[in-house]
């Protein structure tokens, strides 16, 4: 979850204009496409390496990041921002008398740089007095001088803003003219220059580019006071600008003439799509509440995956170090040694931090690990767990997973969910095959609402588009539809899974975590699955 | 590190303003130093310090508005980040909705800063850290918790010869308790401007009782159930449903205070004649700053008076364009209440719930503001106005609206620190019928 601006919570915004400093400086499009030479980053790095290891730190890893955001909002006929953000500066951690020690700095100059790994040494060797047991850190070679970049075929920050405002001015237009009575559309562009270097003898320059287009549609029944609203189905991507093509491969057409977007997206078809289907809410009839087998797309799977399978497994709240915010989890280590029953045997997960187009996708993690993909659930049963290099001992395992990353420069890096995705069914089967063998269900797509406890265990989610299936027949659309699970039953109850051919990404921009929190953007893949006897609410009330 | 004065800031703005060729400018400066420490398992496990000042400068050439930002004070950095904005005005599209800079204003200065918060040092935070964690140690506790504080001034100038100055401090603590075996959990949460009152070690009792207490929960079966809302729980869906409190929202038949046929629900009963919200930026123990983020003044308002809505939030686009006078926008909510405290509350209930805090907390259906969400660190029956008993945790759906409707009674209203909430926040604890459960969790 995302916690909210902690100075805005205290009432002590300023008078004069609302800034976008959460994501760093404001500067010129242009200066979107420049970067860092690699030089001056390995000599920057080398002077903090060796300032930390002078201080007496028996481990220095550097990073020195530069990120870049692009932010363009708008409504109906209306732009309403065009921001452009920089962030730069240099993170140095180390490890002295055992203990870990930060501080960050956006000095890029030898002396400011130096300054910082002598604080985070001096940091680390107070935090040791009190450190019960020394930091155990797997090991990692140095892999020398290399870089890595995300595979985009068009950098989006190379495109005028002008014609991104254009781009999403007619996505309203369409929409409006479809049927929707307000519309917002927004376009989000991230690239982060991250340089990462360390006393395992590793320089790791990496160029990492994301790229999120939402909307929201919206409709209106002035004299009931009605109104409902459809969001975007498409996911945020590792990609470049070339996601926004609309590409005919990207198209996948539902059985019930739906359209879901993977690769590739048509926004503009996707915001008339939305804008009929807001208004079809407004008649749709209302859930019976009860038992349903329950069809749900990517779209939406993506979230179940992220909140009940994903922060489940990640090590840091299995541990208990989330437990005042994020919390902890049921999927303790006694359980993965009892071979615990997450699943059906259907049911198998990975984390991955390797796979083209997902927001997770880079070579190296925060920490210099190069990344994989791992098993954490084989044929239901709960094998692994995601963890990082101080982590690995405490698995019996000895290396990372690569799961590290910071938000900023100016973050400790520490863990993070990987790319946590469902892997699909072996057998062929279709999503017309699978609603064929549904005799009363609902079939579900779009992220909705969502809640889950503080140990991953009880878990409510809504969704965008709903649809009865009877005897094998996709049915109406219908409304208010949640349903209620408790994870381990949830994945259990999953019968049947869609093979390769229908496997799409979603994801979030906004994963939280921490205090102070940090976001990450984390992708979750997918094919249609069934889930049997799920308990479905009515979430209409009347406020009289 | 030492703020530069009042004096200094002036100066540098009035430069600022003074080397724009737009048709308006407006420039900031901000500074800030925030001090965390974190702990979790009983150790220290992050602490740090980042301070932060920077210059802001807004201009506009007609409808076209840029914004540059810059961490230098010199003067050619000064001319450069005015250059800046410039360029970036000219080249940005039109904006319709543009509204001129605010005129020069009369602010009423409100008492944000607390010179103990201010003067926190690390060794003050090792101190509440170690306040937390020992006690627990002691008891076979294990504490997870959170304390940051925050050192601020705004400073801000503009063409039309607006100017405000105001410094202000902030403290926040959250820490979880649980029992060794995690089958208890408690929580406290202090969120304060004036840290003297604080002290963790009075405060980490309240976990320390509510983890061991909260161990050996029963399952009760959801329903409907009168239940007594700490003021934190409460804060959790009230603030929520405050964010639509949104004129424009409203007006355009797309929030739960749209009327049918058209227009708003302002001088309508939504609530129970008892609920009254309103604001106020000089309201001692919960002031914030006597500006909104445009700079117009904020004023104590009324927003629900007597269950029936008295205001909605205008920005100053809506409020031009619906004839409107602009006030500022909304900067802390105070919920009207009783004397009796939450004890006082349990001693009058014959069957009920207490909930300590709810959590992860989203919107089901913005048309009801139904909000779903869990009770976590201690949840308990009542009989015959005792705790009998620890209970398993809900899942919740449950609109404020129609709570507000099923009041028994309202407690007397304490600050509080809500998980998400985006306000300072004062709030009874309530006593309410048919509050709905949905579901059982197995969280601890």
């Amino acid at each position: 979850m995302l916690r909210r601006n902690f100075l805005a919570a205290a009432g002590l915004v300023g008078g004069g204009l609302v800034v976008p400093s959460a994501f760093g400086k404001a500067i010129a499009a242009e200066a979107l496409l420049s970067t860092i030479d690699v030089a001056v980053k390995k000599r920057l790095a080398d002077v903090a390496l060796g300032a930390a290891t002078a201080a007496g730190a028996t481990y220095c890893d550097v990073r020195i990041g530069r990120y870049l955001r692009q932010i363009v909002v708008t409504r109906e006929a209306t732009v309403q921002n065009v921001v452009n953000t920089e962030s730069t500066g240099v993170g140095v951690r180390v490890i002295a008398n055992g203990a870990w020690g930060f501080a960050a700095t956006n000095d890029l100059s030898n002396d400011g740089v130096a300054a910082a790994a002598r604080q985070a040494t001096a940091i680390a060797t107070a935090n040791a007095a009190s450190q019960t047991a020394p930091v155990k850190l797997a090991p990692v070679k140095g892999v020398g001088e290399v870089s890595w970049k995300t595979p985009i075929v068009k950098n989006g920050m190379a495109v005028p803003p002008k014609d991104k405002v254009e781009m999403l001015l007619q996505v309203n237009a369409a929409a409006m003219a479809a049927g929707a009575d307000f519309i917002s559309s927004s376009l989000f562009l991230i690239n982060e220059q991250k340089y990462f270097a360390s006393t395992d003898g590793s320089y790791i320059d990496q160029d990492i580019h994301r790229i999120w287009a939402p909307f929201t549609a919206t409709a209106i029944d002035k004299a009931s006071g009605k109104f409902r609203t459809r969001n975007s189905l498409a996911a945020p991507m590792g990609m470049g600008f070339e996601f926004l093509d609309g590409a005919a491969e990207g198209r996948q057409e539902m059985p019930n003439g739906v359209v879901a977007y993977g690769t590739s997206y048509d926004m503009r078809a996707d915001a008339i799509a939305a804008a009929r289907q807001a208004r079809a809410k407004l008649t749709a009839p209302s859930v019976k509440p009860g038992k349903y087998d329950l069809v749900l797309d990517p779209s939406h799977s993506f979230l179940t995956i992220h909140e009940s399978v994903g922060h489940a497994l990640e090590l840091d709240r299995v541990l208990g170090y989330e437990a005042n915010y994020a919390g902890t989890s049921f999927a303790t280590i006694d359980k993965r040694d009892a071979g615990f029953q997450y699943g059906s045997d259907k049911v198998n997960f990975t984390a991955d931090k390797t796979e083209p187009g997902s927001l997770g996708h880079v070579g190296y993690d925060d920490e210099g690990v190069k990344t994989k993909r791992w098993d954490l659930i084989k044929n239901g049963k709960l094998v692994d767990y995601q963890s990082v290099r101080d982590q690995a001992h405490i698995l019996g395992k000895t290396e990372s997973d690569g799961c590290c990353y910071a938000d900023s420069w100016s973050s400790v890096q520490f863990q993070r969910m990987a790319n946590v995705s469902l892997q699909p069914g072996k057998a062929k089967m279709s999503v017309a095959d699978m609603i064929a063998g549904v005799d009363n269900g609902i079939y579900m797509l779009g992220r909705g609402s969502y809640s889950i406890d503080q140990q991953r265990y009880n878990a409510q989610f809504g969704g965008q588009l709903f649809y009865e299936i009877k005897n094998g027949k996709l049915g109406a659309q219908i409304e208010d539809v949640a349903y209620q699970i408790r994870t381990p039953e949830f994945w259990n109850a999953c019968t049947a899974i869609c093979d390769a051919s229908d496997y799409r990404l979603g994801g979030t921009f906004s994963d939280g975590k921490g205090q102070p929190s940090q976001s990450s953007a984390v992708s979750h893949g997918s094919s249609t699955a069934r889930f049997d006897g799920i308990n479905v609410i009515n979430t209409a009330r009347s406020l009289g | 590190m030492s703020f530069p004065t009042e004096a200094e800031l002036k100066a540098i703005l009035l430069k600022v303003v003074a080397m724009s060729k737009a048709d308006e400018c407006t420039a900031q400066i901000t500074g800030t130093t925030t001090g965390n420490i974190r702990f979790a398992l009983n150790n220290v496990s992050t602490s740090g310090i980042v301070t932060d000042t920077e210059l802001a400068v807004q201009v506009a050439f007609g409808k076209r508005v840029g914004i540059a930002t810059i961490n230098e004070f010199n003067d050619a950095a000064l001319e450069r980040v005015v250059r800046r904005a410039e360029d970036l005005a000219r080249l940005a599209p039109e904006n319709p909705e543009f509204v001129p800079a605010v005129a020069k204003q009369t602010y009423r200065p409100t008492n944000t800063f607390s010179a103990a918060t201010a003067a926190i040092t690390p060794e003050y935070r090792a101190k509440m850290a170690n306040a937390s964690i020992a006690p627990c140690k002691a008891e076979k506790l294990i504490a997870a918790g959170f304390l940051t504080d925050t050192n601020r001034f705004v400073a801000f100038a503009n063409s039309r010869g607006n100017y405000g100055y105001q410094t202000g401090t902030a403290l926040d603590y959250t820490c979880t308790v649980r029992t060794e075996d995690g089958r208890g959990s408690g929580w406290v949460g202090r969120n304060l401007q004036d840290s003297t009152s604080f002290n963790a070690a009075d405060e980490i009792r309240t976990a320390m009782r509510k983890a061991s207490a909260s161990a050996d929960a029963r399952a009760l079966e959801p329903g409907k159930y009168t239940v007594i809302l700490e003021p934190a729980a409460a804060a959790g869906l009230i603030t929520f449903m405050m964010r639509f409190f949104d004129a424009r929202q409203a007006d355009e038949g797309r929030s739960f205070l749209s009327k049918k046929g058209g227009g708003n629900k302002i001088g309508e009963q939504v609530y129970d004649p008892r609920v009254s919200f309103t604001t106020d930026p000089w309201y001692p123990g919960a002031e914030v700053m006597p500006w909104d983020e445009d700079g117009l003044p904020r004023e104590k308002m009324a927003l629900v008076e007597g269950g029936k809505i008295a205001n909605l939030n205008y920005s100053r686009f809506w409020a031009q364009k619906q004839g409107k006078r602009p006030v500022g926008q909304v900067g802390n909510l105070l919920m009207a209440g009783g004397t009796r405290s939450t004890a006082d509350l349990v001693r009058s209930t014959q069957r009920g719930i207490l909930v300590t805090r709810t959590w992860y907390i989203r919107m089901v259906d913005p048309q009801t503001v139904l909000l779903t969400g869990l009770t976590r660190d201690g949840t308990f029956f009542i009989e015959n106005g005792q705790i009998k008993y620890p209970l398993k945790n809900f899942r919740f759906n449950e609109s404020p609206v129609i709570m507000l409707n099923n009041i028994d009674e309202l407690g007397k209203p304490v600050r509080v620190s809500a998980d998400e909430g985006d306000m300072v926040t004062v709030i009874p604890p309530m006593k309410l019928r048919d509050f709905t459960f949905t579901s059982l969790s197995d969280a601890v």
